[in-house]
């Protein structure tokens, strides 16, 4: 069994289909493995029965012609996405027991393509938060611990439960959402890979909403590899949201290449910050000296209006968030706070008891910068430079291929160490830019630094280029060479 | 009767005032039958609740879909109005907090609507072309309606029915152009109207497919505008109107006693016949409009612009001057195109190829005259346009009197027989036959010799009366023409 749950989902994938094991010793075994990692809090609720029932059903068509792609894979699902009849709470108490009567477009694909479902993986409070720790669940307890500490760890944020979830190998898989980082920086911490697609791949249609237009899910896994199988079952057009992309699914596992002869690899040169650990920026020299080994030559462009991309996010993410969390009034489903008069005691009442700080605090500035007198100054101004940002990306696009840089500032953190909401903001000041302009990007492992946690290197490709990010993904995994998994102490 | 180009003036201590209107009609797409962004049913009347989707209800994670026939709808609209059509506009949010707002935001378009500037004529006389008036339309943008609060359900709660929430509104914004209650009156008509051509809105204000929030504010006649009231959700002709005389009023007077129009939102009572306040600026909701980010920018292209023009009815203005042109007084064409119904079925009867004039008199009077008295719309008219026809004919071909064609018409409403077979089976054919006449102006003068010498004296007058006698001596089947030249034979 134990060896089973370190399989990648490559690895599983070949082994049921080609008789080295039953779809149902695979969700066996990771069903045993989920119930011995409470300590870790990565689930919310598991679904072993839904794992078991998806395995048998694979069990049963093997051998009879063509298997859906998934087959035999159980996947753990982040608790943003809908899930028929299974609790879907955002992390947060206001959706305490909120059984929804339909399922997301996302996980409806992954499940067409044959997945079961693990259980649901704990997340930061309506995604916002890059440590898991606003979980109305409480946090997630990274599997990674510094050489010769006990201290907890956070995760990374906000797909926390996914991160920690495949290093623990409670999953061989899951679904992230990322809206500013939310599947690199967690995908770093936890030293697994995990990719945003181009906004509008995949359907955000039964989705907790966060931020509309930053808000994409992707796949969260061990390898590049695993991670490409994973986004061609989750992408697709879906007519039920205006913003999806009316494009076929490309073949990325098909046509993955490490082979970069020819590609150029940008550097932007605004992402060297002193503040930055000497070893993150030295991980960064050396996934350009892999790249450069794959075939790719480095060239240095210029993303200039990198420092305004967290407050223009700070500003945009918010007011769409204000916005968006209207609905969590306690009339129609979730927590309703009873004893008040009137209905606006009862909005209040509700809103102050079902919301934690962190996601008060967005309400709060999204509310404020979409004010009467404010606006223009806050969010038109925001929307503007968002344009910039993006046109930086097209511009650089013209020189390279693809782009380099650090996925997070730091490796992961203490568990209650960071209490400043601006220095958690930072986590994502190299992840940001890519959401604003709506890029697939990607997080691999590069290495471990000094104490032992993992680091990761982040991928930018062009609007719709989820192959080159992939490929660049494959050529530094390849030279990487990072085996190192977390000491099981839990 | 009052002179209807001098203008309204509202008398007060201080001399007269002058009214100022403009008007926010709010017109239901009821020729989709689904919502507008959600796709679920909109029939009027049905179960509380038992027409909402996920989206309605803003569930988590549900998205906004625009209705393409929708915004169909809505751009033919704008064409029907003469409106520019913004060939790329955008769903804004307007936030706030209400139990019949699921969302906790209405879709809506505040900083592009899908149509900009456009006019509507109105006429405030009938029979005269001069009394036109261009009333300016300022936009039309369309958004989401609300649920309803059921307050009557329960003794401490109320109920939420989200039947209506989502359903597709226009809101058609015009300017601050009208200046009397009748001119509120004839533009919410005359807009009512032209949507009802167009049919994407039935314009049925009973069951709420319209409504109109009313801006009034007065002014010195010539002065610089005054501070305006918006009276909300007014659901008819005559409560527009009332609304503007009432507001007027109050606004005068408030003015004159020393004190000043509070801008503020208002509501009509109609039973009362006054306005209320319901809230003012001060407590006004401070909406955070933004770009709706679940929804991309509407672009149309030129293709679709042309299918919505290609489909356009010929609306009441332009039929009203072709029917003009047909010979048909101005009055007569006012009235019948008015309405969708009436101009269908008049249309109908002029392509059976009847005289135009004689057609429109006839339907004008004779018809409505008959439905008024029955109680029938046009639509349930027991006489069909083929029908009237096959009567007109006989009238128009000489085979019977128009006296004797109202008798065949009331045959014709209380039997529903042909005109043709009732004038064959009741023997109402009228008669030419000189000989018949003659014998029966014989008798009716020498029954009447008195009067035949006072004619003949010089009382020219008398002559009607030969011609009623002969007449009513022949059921009124004789010819007239052929009466009238045989009894001036005698005569003269």
């Amino acid at each position: 069994m134990s060896e089973l749950i370190s399989k990648t989902i490559t690895e599983l994938r070949d082994g049921f289909r080609g008789g080295e094991f039953s779809a149902r010793e695979i969700a066996e075994g990771y069903n045993t493995a989920v119930e011995a990692a409470r300590l870790l809090n990565a689930y919310t609720v598991t679904t072993p029965d839904d794992a078991l029932a998806a395995a048998d059903a694979a069990d049963e068509t093997r051998g009879q012609g063509d298997l859906p792609p998934l087959a035999g894979i159980p996947l753990g699902i982040k608790d943003l996405f809908a899930t028929k009849g299974v609790d879907s709470t955002a992390g947060s108490r206001i959706l305490k027991g909120f059984k929804p009567t339909y399922e997301s477009t996302v996980t409806g694909n992954l499940r067409r393509a044959g997945a079961g479902m693990l259980g649901k993986l704990n997340m930061d409070e309506f995604a916002m938060g890059s440590s898991n720790e606003t979980s109305a669940y409480g946090p997630v307890i990274s599997p990674w611990r510094r050489k010769g500490s006990n201290v907890g760890l956070t995760p990374g944020g906000s797909s926390g439960g996914s991160a920690a979830a495949v290093a623990a190998l409670i999953a061989p898989g899951a679904t992230g959402t990322d809206t500013g980082g939310s599947i690199r920086q967690p995908a770093a911490f936890a030293g697994i890979c995990g990719i945003k697609p181009t906004y509008g791949r995949c359907s955000r249609w039964g989705i907790v909403a966060f931020a509309s237009s930053l808000d994409q899910a992707g796949p969260m896994a061990k390898t590049v590899r695993d991670c490409a199988i994973l986004l061609e079952a989750m992408a697709g057009f879906d007519p039920k949201d205006s913003t999806s992309l009316d494009l076929p699914v490309p073949q990325w596992e098909a046509n993955l290449s490490s082979n970069l002869s020819g590609k150029r690899i940008g550097i932007p040169k605004e992402y060297r910050i002193d503040s930055v650990p000497a070893e993150i920026n030295a991980l960064w020299d050396r996934g350009i000296e892999w790249l450069k080994d794959a075939g790719a030559t480095p060239v240095e462009i210029s993303l200039p209006h990198t420092k305004y991309a967290l407050p223009t996010y700070y500003i945009i993410a918010p007011a769409e968030a204000s916005s968006n969390l209207a609905r969590y009034d306690g009339v129609r489903y979730g927590l309703r706070e009873e004893g008040v008069k009137t209905l606006d005691d009862m909005y209040a009442a509700t809103r102050a008891a079902g919301f934690g700080a962190e996601v008060k605090r967005r309400i709060m500035i999204g509310t404020y910068v979409l004010s009467a007198g404010f606006y223009d100054a806050y969010f038109t101004k925001a929307q503007r430079v968002r344009a910039l940002i993006k046109q930086d990306f097209a511009k650089a696009f013209e020189q390279c291929d693809v782009i380099l840089t650090p996925t997070a500032p730091s490796a992961a953190f203490g568990i209650g160490e960071t209490t400043d909401p601006l220095a958690m903001y930072l986590n994502d000041v190299f992840a940001v830019p890519a959401s604003l302009a709506g890029l697939p990007a990607m997080s691999v492992p590069g290495g471990l630094d000094a104490q032992g946690l993992p680091l990761g290197l982040h991928l930018i490709g062009n609007e719709l280029d989820e192959q080159i990010v992939l490929n660049a993904g494959l050529a530094i995994e390849e030279r990487a060479g990072f085996t190192a998994r977390p000491e099981k102490w839990w | 009767m009052a002179d209807l180009n001098a203008p309204y003036r509202v008398k007060g201590d201080t001399g007269d005032w002058e009214v100022v209107v403009g008007l926010e009609v709010h017109a239901q797409i009821t020729a989709t039958k689904s919502k507008l962004f959600s796709g679920a049913a909109t029939a009027f009347g049905a179960e509380p609740n038992s027409q909402v989707s996920l989206i309605d209800a803003a569930m988590p994670g549900m998205l906004p879909v625009p209705n393409k026939e929708c915004i169909r709808q809505a751009v033919r609209t704008g064409m029907a109005l003469d409106a520019v059509i913004n060939r790329w506009s955008r769903f804004d949010r307007k936030n706030y907090f209400y139990a019949d707002l699921p969302q906790g935001y209405q879709i809506s378009q505040l900083y592009h609507p899908l149509v900009g500037e456009g006019e509507v004529e109105i006429l405030l006389d009938d029979k005269d072309e001069s009394s036109a008036k261009r009333i300016g339309i300022e936009r039309i943008h369309v958004e989401q309606d609300a649920g309803k609060l059921m307050h009557d359900q329960h003794p401490t709660m109320s109920y939420v029915d989200l039947n209506r929430c989502g359903v597709a509104l226009m809101e058609i914004v015009s300017r601050p152009d009208m200046r009397s209650p009748a001119e509120a009156g004839a533009y919410l008509r005359k807009l009512r109207a032209i949507l009802r051509y167009v049919g994407s809105c039935d314009g049925n204000m009973e069951e709420g497919s319209m409504r109109a929030d009313v801006n009034v504010s007065v002014r010195k006649p010539g002065g610089d505008l005054g501070t305006r009231t918006e009276t909300k959700n007014v659901n008819s002709v005559r409560f527009v109107m009332a609304v503007v005389e009432h507001e007027a009023k109050r606004q005068v007077e408030l003015l004159e006693s020393g004190g000043a129009v509070a801008q503020e939102t208002r509501l009509f009572d109609p039973d009362k016949g006054v306005t209320r306040a319901l809230r003012s600026k001060e407590d006004a909701h401070d909406y955070r409009y933004f770009p709706d980010p679940d929804l991309l920018p509407l672009e149309l292209d030129e293709a679709f612009l042309e299918e919505c023009r290609a489909t356009l009815p010929e609306l009441p203005d332009e039929k009203r001057k072709r029917y003009e042109g047909l010979g048909i007084t101005p009055y007569n064409a006012s009235v019948l195109t008015a309405e969708v119904e009436t101009a269908r079925w008049f249309d109908d009867l002029l392509e059976s190829g009847v005289e135009a004039k004689a057609a429109a008199n006839w339907t004008a009077s004779e018809l409505f005259g008959a439905l008024n008295r029955i109680g029938k719309s046009i639509e349930d008219s027991p006489v069909s346009p083929p029908q009237a026809a096959e009567l007109l004919k006989l009238v128009a071909d000489g085979t019977i009197s128009g006296t004797i064609a109202k008798q065949v018409f009331e045959i014709m409403l209380e039997t529903g027989e042909g005109a043709g077979a009732i004038v064959e089976s009741r023997g109402l054919k009228q008669t030419s036959d000189s000989g018949e006449i003659d014998a029966e102006i014989d008798k009716i003068l020498a029954a009447n010799a008195d009067k035949v010498a006072e004619y003949k004296a010089g009382k020219q007058a008398l002559f009607g009366f030969f011609v009623g006698q002969v007449m009513k001596a022949m059921a009124g089947k004789a010819n007239p023409g052929v009466v009238n030249e045989r009894l001036r034979a005698k005569l003269d």
